[in-house]
């Protein structure tokens, strides 16, 4: 009867050691460098590093979310940035937190050329290098990179930098929902 | 008979084709004006080639695409170029767009033109070349460049080349009306193109609601390989998927082309202008459109410059503009209203319909979905318009997206058995749209995230190696006064024969000084006997001068070593006294500095006695 009992102590003490020991090397072996849940929050942010969240940049709210942050604080991701972060999170979409501005349509800078006086205090306030132009030289946006993040108006000393909203034009142009279109007697009842 | 399948769902939506096949292609002639839009094609824009007031010949290029797909845009007609600016262009959301206004001289004269007389002597990139250079882009709708297209990846053999006379869309008689009537040139543009892929089998398909067009198209193949395919009459059987379906039996793979399954699908339009172009050398600067409608007295078929401004066409149709509801470019079933008539004809404009309100009558209320799945019924892409619609609506748009919402072909079948008349196509558009808009932000988005990260990495670079030029500059400094110290220290060990040395060399220096002043007295008093006494005088200055900083200096090195001698002894006596350990040291220190001070003095006296010398020979001179 003891040995019987010895014997079933045994092999489970054995099973235990050999999946231990399994586990131990899964979890050395395929260790995940970084917090992968932070690479994906900082793909749903919009990338523009305008700070308006508070904190320097996407990848540092992304982390801050990682750790508990409000994901309402990002005005240029905007409701579609928070309604997806709440699907990978699993949280109720929040709506924008006002304190941290509004919601606005895609602007770019535009730097009124003539007023520049070369300062290159914008292109070192610029996140992502879009500001062309030398000491002394008149700068100028590069368009298709400005990110429309308002960082670069603060520090200009002439306040020669706009910022411009988008137009869709014939190629950025996307049809519309139909409108909502109340149906026959609903309407009677509505004009009544 | 050549062997049909079928496809799934489809409409039979009433035709109104007849109203417009009653007279033949008609030639609607020069217009004031022409307006070339630079993008009638999918890709690039075309870039203007011409300036402002320069006169062109019809068939010149006025606007080229050098970068990227695109095929250039040729002069309709001869003229002057007027403008180039933004005008109103044919497109659904009616905005404006880049073009160039060509006022026509009337004179209508060629520009020179190359035909090909035996195109199978060619090389078939030239040709292909010949495609391009004539701005063939897909006149079907979509305008994707030919000869682009003509160029199937080089693992996709094609296998069958379709010509699209299907032309199933209510009202659109154009590819009717052109087999009809320019049945050999379509044939040949077909057998150009056959000739380009070498494919195993050549067919046009054509609805059976166009007997006279079959009629005509047979008669033209007499004697060629190519065969017609005579298909029963549904909508959308035109559409590019469902005609190779319907001719072939296979499906062309969701996301994919039709050269995927080895099949290629051209327009008739299309084949037209390649026959003009390789034939007869003429860039594509006309096409067949259709003007219907019950708001015109005369419907029918027109040949058409490129640029013809619409307005100009309904007028010569006989526009009744009372009676015109509604401006539709296309179909009624993929077509979009057009929101003024004053846009020019593209090459991809196949029909206009100037509908009468109870024509085309204003879409009654959309009503809730009841379920009742005719839609799915009807959908020839056998999708859910359904569960798309809700996703659609709901703003969920990867989960239409999920349900293969871009396998969507627009076709309308869902919408038109709608009972409930949501309009369906409408919202997929807008869904498309979305998506498409939010993976181009997602692009814009990872650029933004690279170039942010770049820049990152860039200061702290900066960051470290200006802390690394710090550290080395402070580095450098501390050596260096670790150097001055041991130097110091070293001197303060042996100082006096540093100052020794430079003792013996301001000896060395004075030999040489006195050597130099005297060879320069014995030249100048040989040159001087004969001179004036008060040129000699001159050197003699000079040379005291010289002479006399020296005796300065060494008399203040004397000074300095007897100085120096004085504290040493002062220090050795000090240490004689307390006993001290470097007592020799300081001995022997003392006795060099003794030695010094005396050879100091001895220098001094020599060079006061060179001084007296040579004062001495001065005055004797």
């Amino acid at each position: 009867m003891w040995t019987s009992f010895l014997i079933a102590v045994v092999v489970l003490l054995a099973l235990a050691l050999v999946f231990g020991g399994l586990l131990g090397f899964a979890a050395e072996r395929f260790r995940v460098e970084g917090n992968p849940l932070v690479d994906q929050i900082d793909s749903l942010l919009p990338q523009t590093q305008c700070g308006q969240c508070g904190f320097p940049g996407c990848r540092p709210y992304a982390e801050a979310i990682a750790q508990g942050e409000a994901i309402n604080k990002c005005p240029p991701g905007g409701e579609s940035t928070i309604k997806a972060m709440a699907d990978l999170l699993d949280v109720e979409p929040q709506p924008l937190d006002a304190e941290h501005g509004v919601e606005q349509a895609k602007r770019v800078a535009v730097i009124r050329e003539d007023e520049c006086i070369g300062c290159t205090k914008c292109i070192q306030a610029c996140p992502v290098d879009a500001i062309l132009g030398a000491a002394k030289h008149m700068h100028t946006v590069i368009e298709s990179e400005c990110t429309g993040c308002d960082l670069c108006v603060e520090p200009c000393p002439v306040d020669c930098i706009d910022m411009v909203t988008l137009e869709p034009n014939i190629r950025t142009w996307t049809w519309t929902p139909p409108k909502p279109n109340l149906i026959a007697t609903d309407r009677q009842g509505a004009s009544t | 008979m050549t062997q049909l399948w079928n496809f799934a769902g489809g409409i039979h939506p009433p035709e109104n084709k007849h109203q417009s096949t009653t007279r033949s292609i008609q030639q609607a002639g020069i217009p004031e004006r022409l307006v070339l839009p630079l993008q009638q094609h999918i890709g690039e824009p075309a870039e203007v080639v011409v300036n402002v007031g320069d006169q062109v010949l019809k068939g010149q290029v006025v606007a080229d695409v050098t970068s990227g797909m695109g095929v250039p845009v040729h002069a309709p007609t001869s003229g002057t170029i007027e403008a180039v600016e933004q005008l109103p262009v044919p497109h659904p959301s009616g905005m404006s767009d880049w073009c160039v206004v060509l006022k026509p001289d009337g004179e209508d004269r060629w520009t020179e033109l190359s035909p090909i007389s035996d195109y199978k002597l060619m090389d078939r990139e030239q040709v292909l070349q010949i495609i391009r250079n004539a701005g063939i882009a897909g006149m079907g709708g979509a305008g994707f460049p030919t000869d682009i297209k003509l160029r199937p990846p080089r693992d996709r053999k094609v296998e069958t080349l379709i010509l699209n006379g299907a032309e199933c869309e209510p009202y659109i008689t154009a590819d009717d009306m052109t087999m009809r009537e320019h049945a050999a040139e379509v044939v040949s543009g077909m057998q150009v193109m056959a000739w380009i892929l070498r494919p195993a089998r050549c067919v046009i398909g054509i609805e059976d609601n166009k007997p006279e067009a079959i009629a005509a198209m047979q008669a033209a193949v007499q004697g060629t390989q190519i065969e017609i395919a005579v298909i029963p009459t549904k909508y959308p059987s035109g559409g590019e998927k469902q005609l190779i379906e319907i001719l072939t039996g296979l499906e062309v793979p969701s996301g994919g082309i039709p050269a995927d399954v080895g099949v290629m699908c051209q327009n008739i339009g299309t084949s037209l202008a390649v026959s003009r172009a390789v034939f007869e050398g003429k860039p594509l600067i006309s096409r067949v459109v259709t003007l219907t409608g019950e708001a015109l007295q005369q419907p029918g078929n027109v040949e058409a410059l490129i640029g013809t401004p619409i307005s100009y066409l309904l007028a010569q149709a006989g526009l009744r503009p009372e009676q015109l509801n509604r401006l539709v470019l296309g179909g009624p079933m993929m077509g979009y209203t057009l929101h003024s008539d004053d846009v020019p004809v593209v090459k991809t404009s196949n029909c206009v319909i100037a509908a009468t309100a109870g024509e085309l009558p204003a879409p009654p209320p959309e009503q809730p979905c009841i379920r009742c799945g005719q839609c799915a019924l009807a959908c020839p892409m056998e999708l859910l318009p359904q569960q798309l619609f809700w996703h659609a609506k709901a703003a969920e748009f990867e989960k239409a997206e999920h349900l293969n919402l871009f396998d969507c072909i627009e076709c309308g079948a869902c919408s038109y058995v709608c009972p409930s008349s949501i309009p369906l196509v409408q919202y997929y558009r807008y869904a498309k749209g979305e998506i498409r808009q939010q993976r181009a932000e997602q692009l814009k988005s990872d650029h933004a995230r690279e170039r942010f990260e770049a820049r990152q990495a860039r200061l702290e670079r900066e960051q470290q190696e200006k802390e690394q030029r710090r550290k080395e500059r402070a580095r450098a400094a501390a050596e260096a006064q670790a150097k001055k110290q041991a130097e110091a220290e070293q001197a303060a060990q042996q100082g006096e024969a540093v100052d020794d040395r430079a003792a013996k060399a301001a000896l060395v220096q004075q030999a040489l000084e006195r050597k130099k002043a005297k060879a320069a007295k014995t030249a100048e008093a040989a040159a001087a006997t004969p001179a004036p006494s008060q040129e000699t005088a001159s050197p003699d200055t000079t040379g005291e001068e010289q002479a006399l900083p020296d005796i300065e200096a060494l008399e203040k090195q004397l000074m300095q070593a007897q100085g120096k001698l004085d504290t040493m002894q002062g220090m050795l006596e000090e240490a004689r006294a307390q006993q001290a350990d470097n007592v020799d040291k300081l001995e022997r220190a003392v006795a060099k500095n003794h030695d010094r001070v005396q050879r100091a003095e001895q220098a001094l006296a020599d060079a006061r006695n060179v001084l007296a010398e040579q004062t001495g020979s001065a005055a004797s001179e």
